[in-house]
């Protein structure tokens, strides 16, 4: 690419917040799913689901039907998300034991599961749990069981790393959590699904052309 | 008449072995029973191996146990999470060994084993680093690896309510592990944080029933920090 044409581009793109890709996949959220947003980005997704539609929050600890974010006079001691912080239970939420919450996820009962990750792969593989296979303090937690057992999963994520490397690939280049399961990436550049021949991009960002998302993405693209 | 109530953490963790597979129930700072495992330093036990889902934080409970060196391994779904510092400086000290599971194998694994199922096969975790040299099989065109039960010689759980049957109720999402935990153990001691006469329990709200557990102290400690 020559600096000139990537000056100008940079000029005119517009690529979307946290928050509005956050905004942008909940918009494609159906009226009745049961969902699990990972920790991090996804847990931005709960805000965007507007009161026209009911959707349950699963929580992996065992909570079911997540309300609004406690005010500090609300707080719950014993009531907390995957990522350990302070939530609120909607009216017809319960609570349920480990072994039946991921009953609940590897079973196939949840509609969607949202995750962010490092990388994923133009046939669906995800990788978002060890930098290498020798990480100095490796965690995996529910990532592995979420990705295989929900109806659908996809993944919301930054479209490269901050030094610019991309993250859509051929191959995924870090440790995988599971082969072939994602469907849907939300970037802050485009919206891609995963189909038999590989990313198909279905929207993209303010600005932004296909050459400017082809040359920040490993992997080829179809539009 | 049967009592499983217990007068101290000391005459609750009374005859635990060096050695013992401990389970620990609890997320986070929610639903650990805090005061039994750190009473496991005075009790003495050591070259443990304890499951649990996190590794500790701060300075409490298993963060405790393990800077006192008595775990010698530490089969755990997600060791990292914010103040987990003791157990990270352990490991790259090559001070303690660590078997990572995915959270709803390491649940499911401590179900199996309470509910005399040896081994089953699990979709999670196939084409991992995690199902090395695990057996992997095809069942309707889709692949699963098996994983064995997690039997424990000890559980030490967290209840909201206990009688002295030791019928339990949890609070919230402080019930995590805690079912799962004393279904799988030799020996299931709980702390609780409020104590019921018979027949005050509602039948219908009793998650753990006695039969799972076998000795409970009454510690009510307020509510967990985060």
């Amino acid at each position: 690419m020559s600096t000139v044409t990537d000056k100008e581009l940079n000029e005119t793109v517009k690529p979307w917040t946290r928050n509005q890709m956050a905004e942008r996949l909940a918009q494609d959220i159906n009226d009745g799913w049961f969902v699990n947003l990972g920790i991090g980005i996804p847990t931005l997704v709960a805000n965007y689901v507007g009161d026209d539609k009911e959707v349950i929050f699963h929580a992996e600890n065992g909570v079911i039907g997540i309300g609004p974010t406690p005010q500090e006079n609300e707080i719950e001691p014993w009531l907390i998300n995957a990522g350990k912080q302070y939530i609120t239970l909607k009216q017809g939420g319960s609570y349920v034991h480990h072994a039946d919450s991921f009953a609940m996820i590897r079973g196939g009962h949840l509609d969607l599961c949202v995750l962010g990750a490092y990388d994923v792969s133009s046939s669906g593989d995800i990788a978002n749990w060890a930098l290498s296979e020798t990480d100095t303090a490796p965690a995996v937690g529910g990532a592995m069981d979420l990705a295989v057992g929900a109806k659908r999963l996809w993944v919301l994520m930054e479209h490269t790393t901050k030094d610019g490397k991309p993250r859509l690939m051929s191959k995924c280049s870090y440790p995988l959590t599971a082969s072939d399961a994602v469907s849907r990436v939300y970037t802050n550049l485009a919206v891609l699904d995963i189909t038999a021949t590989g990313f198909q991009v279905v929207d993209m960002a303010p600005g932004v052309s296909r050459e400017y998302l082809q040359e920040r993405t490993e992997a080829k693209l179809s539009f | 008449m049967i009592s499983k109530f217990v007068n101290s953490v000391a005459e609750a963790l009374e005859g635990v072995q060096d050695g013992s597979t401990v389970l620990l129930g609890g997320f986070g700072a929610v639903g650990q029973s805090v005061h039994l495992i750190e009473g496991l330093i005075e009790q003495g036990a050591k070259d443990l191996t304890v499951v649990a889902n996190n590794a500790g934080y701060g300075k409490v409970g298993l963060a405790r146990l393990l800077e006192a060196g008595r775990v010698r391994r530490l089969i755990c779904s997600f060791p990292r999470i914010a103040g987990s510092t003791i157990f990270e400086n352990m490991y790259k000290a090559g001070k303690i060994e660590l078997e990572l599971v995915p959270q709803g194998t390491l649940a499911e694994r401590m179900r199996a084993a309470g509910a005399g199922i040896p081994a089953f096969f699990t979709p999670t975790g196939v084409d991992t680093l995690l199902s090395n040299n695990k057996e992997v099989r095809e069942y309707h065109g889709r692949k699963y690896v098996l994983e064995e039960a997690l039997h424990g010689d000890v559980a030490l759980i967290e209840a909201w309510q206990a009688d002295r049957w030791g019928n339990l109720t949890y609070k919230q999402s402080g019930r995590n592990f805690n079912p799962v935990c004393a279904m799988a153990a030799k020996l299931t001691i709980a702390q609780t944080q409020h104590t019921a006469e018979l027949g005050e329990l509602d039948p219908e709200s009793v998650v753990t029933p006695g039969v799972f557990v076998d000795r409970v102290v009454h510690l009510p400690y307020g509510s967990p920090q985060l």
